[in-house]
């Protein structure tokens, strides 16, 4: 009970259910199964994104230009299967090779000039962004295949509502829930998993004890580029319109779920489990403050007295922690 | 020479700016016990990152391990060579548990790209085991105090199959008890056949354990010697080429006010009733034990963990300390124990680090740094404390690490606080140094400033202050005035003690 209490994500799940108490009273509609097929689905993109930035956090680094290797894989993708046409397998195969060499080139960079993760992906965010935007114009894109319409509506069980409304798991939930549970096995179970954490622990003690630190830095950044490739196919699925501009600027979005779940920004700590609750509290804001009829304006404030609080929080826990060891020190 | 097991020839290494070794050749028998001793810069972690493959040496240089040559250019050709080596920062990683801290090199080593969890445990407590201590497997290693640290990296080390264990300053953290224990271990590895090189300042203990030892001087080979024969004395001259004298620091000064004056403090479960007064050019000692309270008192007297009962007079006001800011102003100074995590911005310049805590008295009347009161005030220092330093403008982490630990004293010396608190002031210092900060503090002193200094090492306070407290599980258990003792008594007041 009481290592419960040492971890982070002990007190975001009572923040999450405190808020859902509440907002449950306001709205019953809140707490029940179909809200929350929906909202998971919805919360997938950002989902599957924070996955990617939850482990470029545990490596030491930060990944700000996402949201634009996103938005290529999901443009280079539409354009490519209006087109010449395929199947959803071609889509998925298209985002994950733009993702993953997009990504490929932040890592290079970051390795070989040496340059701080944050000022490189900015860098890369403006320039990604920027040739997308040259080339394609800025055009939106809404004659999407009707494979790819259809795709966006399976669902792997399906339930009905009293009044006969049919909702489920959606097949787009369900990626993302594979996604985090592969991505738990590699950080848990594997060399380079573990070799991620002490990468973020401290660089210099792995690079001393025998780590690839580029092979590490290739991984991390490819699989951020993955994650971005595939969200942005699920944005164009959930949305089915493919524009450029929609999700660049939604980077704190995801950092913040991120951050909220216990992973710090110094590197070495967090947990994926934390960053599915870090997902599911913003979730829950966003939707609550809906349903509470609550301006969507306060939502960004809601978020930022979050983080602030949370992260607050885990600092003072951290100088507590240096006082016991003192106190057991002096005994 | 078939029982060779390394061997070195013609090793250079220039940074811009120095020569941090010079055409040294080196090398380490199997089994043997073998010591490197130099003032701080001689080069001394340099040629072990050379040995470990972290740092190329210039061109020329050879390297043979059991009569192999060997391109070192990743740690893991070295490790595989199984040479192992615990830094002087100790290298571990913060965030992970002491059971995948010890497990890592096996880890990496071995070809499976899967962890198994159950072997990791099987792995650290095999090693732990071997030396023999118990350290709980699923803490986080930041949560553990430096000596266990310490312990953690040794064991790690001898997870593998390790020939050559290498061991960077591994005693300036532990007690005396911990460094017999560890020295226990040592000997056992030779009986094993394991080779040990390890780097010190504390002469008697390379005098202690080591066979041979090797002397660098300005990044040049003096000579190996067998260390039967070898005095503190010839090996002191020897590294610095001059001859140390030690004298004694006394001063008459109780008519005069006291500068600081404590009754009664006390924190739970930290100290207890800790009375003294500290008057104008007092060097105040506090010896005991590790864990003895005397840190938790520095920090309570500095605001860092305020004190809960007892009073506190600075300059006859009683105050209370609550915060470090606080204790600034009241003229407080605190320079801690552990050198390499408090204190220094290690990628910032040595001159920024100095400079740092005294930025409000650099300014000339537009409120702007003046270059030129900031140049004067940086040489001083780097001159004062004969600090070696590739440049100015190099970062902190460039220089080694007894010249880190003298940055840090300057920062705060600097500052001319009324109180200076010294916790370990010359921890993993060359003898030299020692006494050139020795002379330092003794003359801050005689200027009217009042200092304590914390340490374990009984000659360092003997010789340096003009009273000595004895600390024993967060009391004080006795008081010396340095004119009328011995050095035989203190050290028996504390082995009595424990
Ligand atoms: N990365 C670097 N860049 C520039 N100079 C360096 C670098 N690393 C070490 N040096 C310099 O090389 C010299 C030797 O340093 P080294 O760390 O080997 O000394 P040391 O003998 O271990 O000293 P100490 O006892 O203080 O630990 C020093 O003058 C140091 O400033
Ligand atoms: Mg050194």
């Amino acid at each position: 009970m009481k290592n419960l209490f040492k971890h982070h994500e002990t007190y975001v799940l009572l923040v999450i259910i405190v808020f859902s108490a509440i907002i449950t009273t306001i709205n019953p509609n809140f707490l029940t199964l179909e809200n929350f097929f929906d909202l998971a689905k919805s919360y997938s993109f950002i989902g599957i994104l924070a996955v990617g930035v939850t482990i470029v956090l545990i490596s030491g680094g930060i990944d700000i230009s996402f949201t634009a290797v996103a938005t290529v894989g999901e443009y280079v993708m539409a354009v490519m299967v209006i087109k010449y046409g395929g199947n959803m397998f071609t889509a998925v195969l298209l985002v994950a090779v733009v993702g993953i060499a997009l990504g490929m080139i932040n890592a290079v960079l970051i390795y070989f000039f040496n340059i701080p993760t944050i000022i490189t992906t900015i860098a890369t965010l403006n320039i990604y962004y920027g040739i997308l935007i040259v080339i394609s114009g800025g055009k939106w894109i809404y004659a999407l295949p009707d494979w790819f319409r259809n795709f966006a509506d399976i669902r792997l069980f399906t339930l009905r509502t009293a009044q006969g409304l049919e909702y489920g798991l959606s097949i787009i939930t369900a990626t993302w829930f594979a996604i985090i549970i592969i991505a738990w096995i590699i950080l848990r179970y594997t060399k380079l998993g573990r070799g991620i954490y002490a990468m973020g622990g401290s660089m210099n003690a792995a690079r001393r004890a025998g780590f690839n630190i580029f092979g590490i830095q290739m991984f991390v950044y490819s699989f951020m580029g993955l994650m971005a490739g595939i969200a942005g196919l699920v944005q164009a699925l959930l949305v089915q319109t493919v524009a450029p501009n929609s999700i660049v600027g939604k980077e704190l979005d995801v950092i913040a779920a991120v951050v909220l779940g216990g992973a710090s920004l110094a590197g070495g700590s967090g947990t994926l489990f934390g960053t599915i609750l870090g997902v599911t509290l913003i979730a829950i804001m966003g939707n609550g403050l809906t349903l509470m009829r609550v301006s969507s304006f306060w939502y960004d404030v809601f978020i930022g007295l979050v983080i602030i609080i949370s992260v607050g929080f885990s600092a003072y826990q951290r100088r507590e922690k240096v006082k016991r060891t003192i106190l057991v020190e002096g005994e | 020479m078939t029982d060779l097991f390394l061997s070195m020839k013609n090793i250079s290494k220039r940074y811009t700016g120095v020569k941090a070794l010079d055409r040294v050749d080196f090398e380490i028998a199997r089994g043997e016990i073998h010591c490197l001793v130099g003032e701080n810069g001689s080069g001394k972690s340099t040629l072990i990152k050379i040995i470990s493959g972290v740092v190329k040496p210039d061109s020329g240089a050879r390297i043979e391990v059991e009569g192999d040559v060997i391109l070192h250019h990743h740690s893991i050709d070295s490790i595989l060579k199984g040479i192992e080596v615990i830094y002087q920062d100790l290298s571990l990683f913060p965030n992970l548990t002491v059971a995948e801290n010890i497990s890592l090199s096996q880890t990496i080593a071995s070809r499976s790209k899967i962890i198994n969890w159950r072997r990791v445990r099987e792995i650290s407590e095999k090693a732990m085991a071997r030396i023999g201590v118990h350290i709980p497997l699923d803490e986080q290693i930041d949560n553990l105090s430096i000596a266990d640290q310490q312990l953690v990296a040794i064991c790690r080390a001898l997870t593998s199959e390790v020939k050559l264990l290498i061991l960077d300053e591994p005693t300036s953290a532990l007690t005396r008890k911990e460094v017999e224990s560890l020295f226990t271990v040592i000997k056992d590895l030779q009986a094993k056949g394991i080779a040990t090189l390890f780097i010190s300042h504390k002469l008697d203990e390379v005098l202690q354990i080591a066979e041979k030892v090797t002397i660098l001087r300005d990044g040049k080979k003096i000579e190996t010697l067998p260390s039967r024969g070898l005095t503190d004395e010839k090996l002191t001259f020897l590294m610095t080429g001059e001859k140390m004298e030690y004298s004694r620091y006394t001063i008459d000064n109780r008519h005069e006010e006291p500068l600081l004056e404590a009754r009664q403090l006390s924190i739970q479960g930290n100290f207890r009733d800790i009375s003294f007064k500290l008057y104008p050019g007092d060097i105040l000692g506090i010896t005991g034990l590790l864990g003895s309270g005397r840190t938790e008192l520095a920090e309570a007297l500095f605001g860092m963990n305020p004190f809960e009962s007892g009073d506190l007079f600075i300059e006859g006001r009683k105050i209370s300390i609550k915060s470090v800011q606080e204790a600034i102003r009241l003229g407080i100074g605190y320079v801690p124990e552990n050198r390499l995590v408090q204190g220094l911005v290690m990628n910032q310049s040595v001159a920024k680090n100095i400079i740092i805590t005294t930025i409000t008295r650099l300014l000339n009347k537009f409120k702007l740094i003046d270059p030129e009161k900031r140049q004067r005030s940086i040489t001083r220092w780097i001159k004062n404390l004969s600090i070696r330093i590739p440049a100015f403008d190099a970062p902190v982490h460039t220089l080694s690490g007894g010249n880190q630990q003298r940055v840090v004293l300057a920062k705060w010396i600097a500052t001319s606080p009324k109180v200076l608190i010294l916790d370990g002031p010359t921890v993993g210092i060359d003898v030299a140094a020692k006494s050139s900060i020795h002379d330092i503090i003794r003359d801050l002193a005689g200027r009217g400033m009042g200092i304590i200094i914390i340490s374990d090492e009984v000659p360092e306070v003997f010789h340096n202050c003009n009273r000595i407290m004895v600390m024993h599980k967060g009391r004080i258990i006795a008081e010396f005035d340095s004119t009328v003792t011995t050095e035989e008594e203190i050290q028996n007041c504390i082995n009595m003690a424990s």
